[in-house]
């Protein structure tokens, strides 16, 4: 039976000799899961502000969120929602939900009828250093630097597409307590130098513009989060 | 012939008649003590107010979301908490005008009450986003003894709003926003010991102003500087 032994080790040196040895391209490294939560504000019992024309605050952001979550979604971007009904949420769930999707971006959508154009804030809270523990209350506080430079991109984005921004930092309980780069996003009528209106918020073309400026903003964001 | 009761019942009677007269020019008299004393007592001139000095106000603006300084002279008294419940006054005042560039409603009498306390110690580096907790107004107990803390260190300013205010707020974060900056800023501005700001709506806590801005939290007024709102 040796012959056989024999047989098999040179059939087995034979076709390891034989096979092509080419240098395999090494599988690409997974690129980090780019997922972004939408926030539509307040909801169910908490109706919000009340716009022009007897719109609910609450209906404007989800509405909102429902386009800019297709246009996200139509981009290739992983979308988590707070919420896709008049359901009453409370902030401490949104946090929730937007802490375990563990997104690289978090937009608060609001509206509101005072002001004008695109309201961007970031918390308000004190940079700090990550920590393996965070208080519930100042999460935000280790991210509040991404925080600031994802409104700068929504700024980018919304000043290209025409329309008025301002910047600011407020202290929202929702906000404060997400861990991912966090941004509240409050529309507001676009007005003329004289404060007329120019675009209401029940004006479709008004808000389709600020969901496609949003949309363009994170699909830079993403970019800009997967360069090395 | 007159019954022996009969002069007894006539002398009682004239007793009394006598007594109730003496008793009645008695309170004539008491009456008329009172009038001439009501009348020394009459305002015959004008109450001293508090002499007016410049204030500055930080006023809100919507169409920016920026914060402007103003300068205006109205009286002030030299209590600090009746002080500052002066400027608030004025500034909420602005706001009530019918051109104002942040309109609220309510006006001045929208701030029922400010209190200044010693205020707490907040850490600072990384400790510094950790605010004090709902409700709580000590992180630390103070370093100085309370009296000379009351004398001259940082203070609490808790500032006493009222429900038709807080009811009546336009809903918005930008427009919650700037009024609570706005009334830190301004205290900051007239009354420096003044760091931290705390608010109540009718003696209570409250979660929001009209649905945003976080009313539990301690405000530090030096987040409420002019520069507040940057423009794009």
């Amino acid at each position: 039976m040796r012959w056989i032994q024999w047989t098999l080790a040179a059939l087995i040196a034979g076709g390891l000799a034989g096979a092509p040895v080419s240098a395999q391209p090494s599988p690409p490294a997974p690129q980090a899961r780019f997922v972004v939560v939408l926030d539509a504000a307040h909801g169910g019992d908490d109706t919000g502000g009340r716009l022009n024309g007897g719109q609910l605050e609450k209906a404007y952001t989800l509405a909102l969120s429902v386009r800019l979550r297709s246009l996200l979604a139509a981009r290739g971007i992983q979308v988590v929602t707070t919420r896709e009904s008049d359901a009453t949420i409370d902030a401490n769930k949104r946090a929730e939900i937007a802490n375990h999707a563990q997104a690289r971006a978090c937009l608060s959508l609001h509206a509101s009828q005072s002001g004008s154009g695109i309201h961007l804030f970031a918390s308000s809270l004190a940079p700090a250093q990550p920590t393996r523990f965070a208080a519930w209350k100042t999460a935000q506080a280790a991210s509040v630097t991404r925080s600031l430079a994802l409104a700068g991109v929504l700024n980018s984005a919304l000043l290209h597409a025409g329309m008025s921004v301002t910047l600011g930092r407020t202290t929202l309980p929702a906000l404060d307590s997400m861990t991912c780069p966090a941004v509240a996003v409050e529309v507001a009528p676009e007005r003329s130098t004289l404060k007329e209106i120019t675009a209401g918020l029940d004006d479709k073309n008004y808000q389709a513009r600020v969901a496609a400026a949003l949309a363009a903003a994170l699909v830079e964001w993403r970019t800009e989060a997967h360069q090395p | 012939m007159i019954p022996r009761y009969q002069k007894f019942l006539f002398v009682i009677l004239l007793v009394a008649s006598l007594a109730m007269a003496v008793g009645l020019w008695e309170l004539r008299e008491r009456a008329h003590q009172r009038m001439i004393a009501g009348q020394d007592s009459a305002p015959t001139s004008a109450p001293e107010v508090a002499p007016a000095e410049q204030a500055t106000l930080l006023v809100a603006n919507d169409s920016d979301g920026s914060l402007l300084t103003q300068v205006h002279s109205l009286p002030l008294p030299a209590d600090p908490g009746a002080r500052a419940r002066a400027v608030l006054g004025k500034l909420l005042d602005l706001y009530a005008a019918p051109d104002a560039a942040h309109s609220v409603p309510g006006g001045g009498s929208s701030v029922t009450q400010v209190f200044l306390l010693a205020a707490p110690e907040i850490g600072t580096g990384t400790d510094a986003a950790v605010k004090p907790k709902s409700g709580e107004f000590s992180v630390n107990p103070p370093a100085a003894p309370p009296q000379d803390t009351q004398q001259t260190g940082p203070q609490l300013a808790v500032v006493n709003l009222t429900g038709s205010f807080a009811a009546s707020h336009p809903s918005g974060i930008e427009t919650e926003t700037l009024t609570v900056l706005s009334i830190c800023g301004t205290l900051r501005a007239n009354l420096p010991r003044v760091t931290q700001v705390r608010f109540l709506v009718d003696g209570l806590e409250r979660p929001t102003l009209a649905g945003h801005a976080d009313l539990t939290r301690t405000y530090l007024t030096s987040d409420a500087a002019p520069a507040e709102g940057a423009h794009p």
